[in-house]
């Protein structure tokens, strides 16, 4: 009895969550004139085809996507790099550091995005330039996935030994290559998660963008620009196939992660 | 791990293993942090120089048009932009934005750089008045004369020297004549108390206090206060029928039938009247608001001569025809029209009656005091004025009084353990 109501309980809360994107995902495939998002006129895959004839929907998407390639990637590095380095630090230095870190994230991200147009555009006038653009867009977006990057990679730096570093070097191993060899296949799990929550965290940040973006439009930008006249199903089928990508990618997370526990597990068995 | 102190001559022997190790360890990451800090430094400086346009490359123009608002060569119409491109070898670097407001905030705020824009009627004088706008050399623009005499120099341009109507339309009502069997003719359905809970407003205060301006006979550009307290109140009045305050979420109400009146723009709307049987439209009999998105440069545009190339070209009748099959909006050019899908064109609801023309009115600008007026009076209205905002610090009040309440009962009881 007790199970059976935890399981309805635990429906109903999926449910709650679910359901508008699966309303959503199901008007994608809607066949009608008028794009209705209410009335069902048959499956068709129309609005998939449009969106893929849509060359500003398209452009958008690209720029959204070399975004976040370079954001995750760029942010994935310095997060690396720099877990590294507040690993290393004494107890205070650390933890003012993580305290740091850990700011930006529980900033607003309409003031994270104000004041970083405010620097960027002072920036710019100051190098002579006309605009923000691609370049300051990637600039704000490695900024707010360094933090994520930082905290995926940090918990995997304290589980490692630092003895097997030494030990590497002991056997005369250069202290870079010791770091390829030893400490990064260790603490990969730790970056893969980082650069891949980097990079959806990229891909679908509207507020940040929005502020920094200049001439340059992402997907979350041109989308939120359709309000005004009817939002058309397109943006069913794009939110779809958004949707499913990030789907994708959380799963892959999940599946590294449950790997590395069960990994683990062995070990210490 | 870290803690101990440690000398060691990593630098001259750094493998030969002599060293403490956990010091070891903290050099390479003090390294690691220091070439993390370099790296940003490194970076830092390029990003505006990245940003900065390249003079040496062809050029391109930066436009900032609504959202969902040209032909982009979907469902077999005309891709506008890439057309341009082919005709005249300038780029367009083509991006959207959704309301006049926020189109203002990114010209004020600096770090975007357009060369054409599409603002509407009272935006455009709003432009106009704090000089954001260049004025446009119409010799580069010579199909201007395609645009009809009565769409030039209008109340929010009187010279007409600094933009070319885009799109037009009007406000109308739309009803659904399976609940709704009078012939409806005036805005004073919307207060009908008949359709009590079936009625929407706008979402915006300026097209909401229009109506009710319309019905007292007021300009909708007064700067009385008293006439904008009497519009309030009549808004007010409305309050406890309508259904919601709604933009876009206009046509999902209506098609379910959750709705049965409700007003909008025209042009977005036709497609519900072109697609339903019980759906009709009317321009009421007090007039109505009639708006114009016009194309205009911002003073700070680089490329003048090519923006103004861009305008020319949407001004083409061929052009602006096959954009305006695809936009839905009315076009200001009657020689467009032989381009166009004859049906949109003799549509009552694109093109509407000469005399229901003569009675409609434009915004402009308003001074600063009276839009921060309409501001409160608006959010007055749709809150349902003091009477619920005073519901609402009750209710705070209750959350905290019951806060304090648990904080207190804690520490007694807490002070009950101790003794």
């Amino acid at each position: 009895m007790k199970k059976a109501g935890g399981r309805i309980y635990t429906f109903l809360i999926f449910l709650f969550l679910y359901a508008p994107i699966l309303v959503l995902i199901v008007y994608s495939f809607n066949d009608t004139e008028t794009g209705s998002r209410v009335v069902w006129g048959g499956f068709s895959l129309r609005w998939y085809r449009k969106l893929f004839e849509d060359r500003l929907i398209m452009e958008a998407l690209r720029n959204t996507l070399v975004i976040a390639v370079t954001a995750a990637v760029a942010s994935t590095v310095l997060g690396t790099v720099a877990a590294i380095g507040i690993n290393g630090m004494k107890r205070l230095p650390r933890r003012i550091m993580m305290n740091i870190t850990n700011f930006p994230m529980v900033n607003p991200e309409i003031v994270t995005g104000v004041s970083l147009m405010l620097l960027f555009v002072s920036a710019v006038r100051l190098f002579g330039g006309r605009s923000l653009g691609m370049a300051s867009l990637i600039a704000a977006h490695i900024t707010f996935c360094l933090p994520y990057v930082i905290l995926s990679v940090l918990p995997k730096l304290r589980q490692m030994d630092p003895n097997l570093y030494e030990a590497a070097q002991d056997l005369g191993c250069p202290p870079i290559k010791a770091f390829f060899k030893v400490v990064l296949p260790e603490i990969m799990p730790g970056v893969m998660t980082g650069m891949i929550m980097a990079f959806t965290l990229s891909i679908d940040d509207f507020v940040i963008s929005y502020f920094t973006s200049g001439t340059t439009q992402t997907l979350p930008i041109y989308i939120y620009s359709m309000t005004r006249r009817r939002i058309s199903p397109e943006i069913n089928a794009l939110s779809t196939v958004l949707f499913a990508a990030v789907m994708v990618l959380l799963v892959i997370v999940n599946v590294r992660n449950l790997k590395d526990q069960s990994g683990q597990q062995k070990e210490e068995v | 791990m870290e803690g101990e102190k440690t000398v060691c001559g990593r630098d001259l022997y750094p493998e030969n293993g002599i060293c403490d190790k956990s010091g070891m360890y903290r050099e390479i990451g003090a390294r690691c942090l220091a070439f993390a800090a370099v790296l940003l430094l490194v970076l830092a400086p390029g990003l505006p120089a990245m940003a900065a346009q390249n003079p040496g490359q062809d050029v391109t123009i930066n436009v900032y048009n609504w959202g969902e608002y040209i032909a982009n060569g979907t469902d077999g119409s005309l891709d506008v932009n890439a057309e341009f491109t082919r005709r005249t070898g300038i780029k367009v670097n083509y991006t959207t934005f959704d309301s006049n407001e926020s189109l203002y905030s990114k010209l004020v705020g600096g770090g975007a750089d357009y060369d054409v824009i599409i603002p509407s009627d009272y935006m455009v004088s709003r432009l106009i008045d704090e000089n954001m706008l260049a004025e446009l050399d119409f010799s580069n623009i010579p199909n201007y004369q395609y645009v009809d005499d009565s769409f030039r120099n209008a109340d929010y341009d009187p010279q007409g020297r600094y933009s070319v109507p885009y799109t037009w339309g009007v406000v109308g009502l739309f009803y659904n004549t399976d609940y709704i069997q009078e012939e409806i003719t005036s805005w004073s359905s919307l207060w009908d108390d008949r359709y009590a809970g079936k009625i929407l407003m706008f979402d915006n205060p300026r097209d909401s206090f229009a109506i009710a301006q319309f019905l007292l006979g007021q300009s909708v550009n007064t700067v009385e206060e008293s006439d904008w307290q009497e519009a309030a109140a009549l808004l007010k009045q409305q309050k406890p029928l309508v259904q919601a305050y709604v933009m876009d979420k206009i046509f999902d109400k209506m098609e379910s039938e959750e709705a049965w009146i409700a007003p909008y723009y025209a042009g977005d709307a036709a497609i519900l009247v072109d697609n339903s049987d019980n759906i009709r439209f009317v321009v009421p009999k007090e007039g109505t608001n009639y708006f114009v998105d016009a194309m205009c440069i911002p003073a700070t545009s680089r490329h003048k001569a090519e923006a103004e190339a861009y305008i020319n070209f949407l001004c083409d009748p061929e052009i602006a025809g096959a954009n305006m099959d695809y936009v839905g909006y009315s076009t200001p050019e009657t020689a467009a029209k032989a381009y166009m899908d004859p049906e949109m064109v003799e549509s009552p609801v694109h093109y509407p009656d000469e005399e229901i023309l003569a009675s409609t009115q434009v915004f402009v600008n308003l001074p600063e005091d009276t839009a921060k007026l309409i501001d409160k009076l608006w959010a007055e209205a749709k809150m349902g004025g003091p009477g619920e905002s005073a519901v609402l610090v009750a209710i705070i009040l209750g959350f905290l009084a019951l806060y304090i309440g648990i904080l207190v009962y804690k520490r007694r009881k807490r002070k009950r353990e101790l003794a």
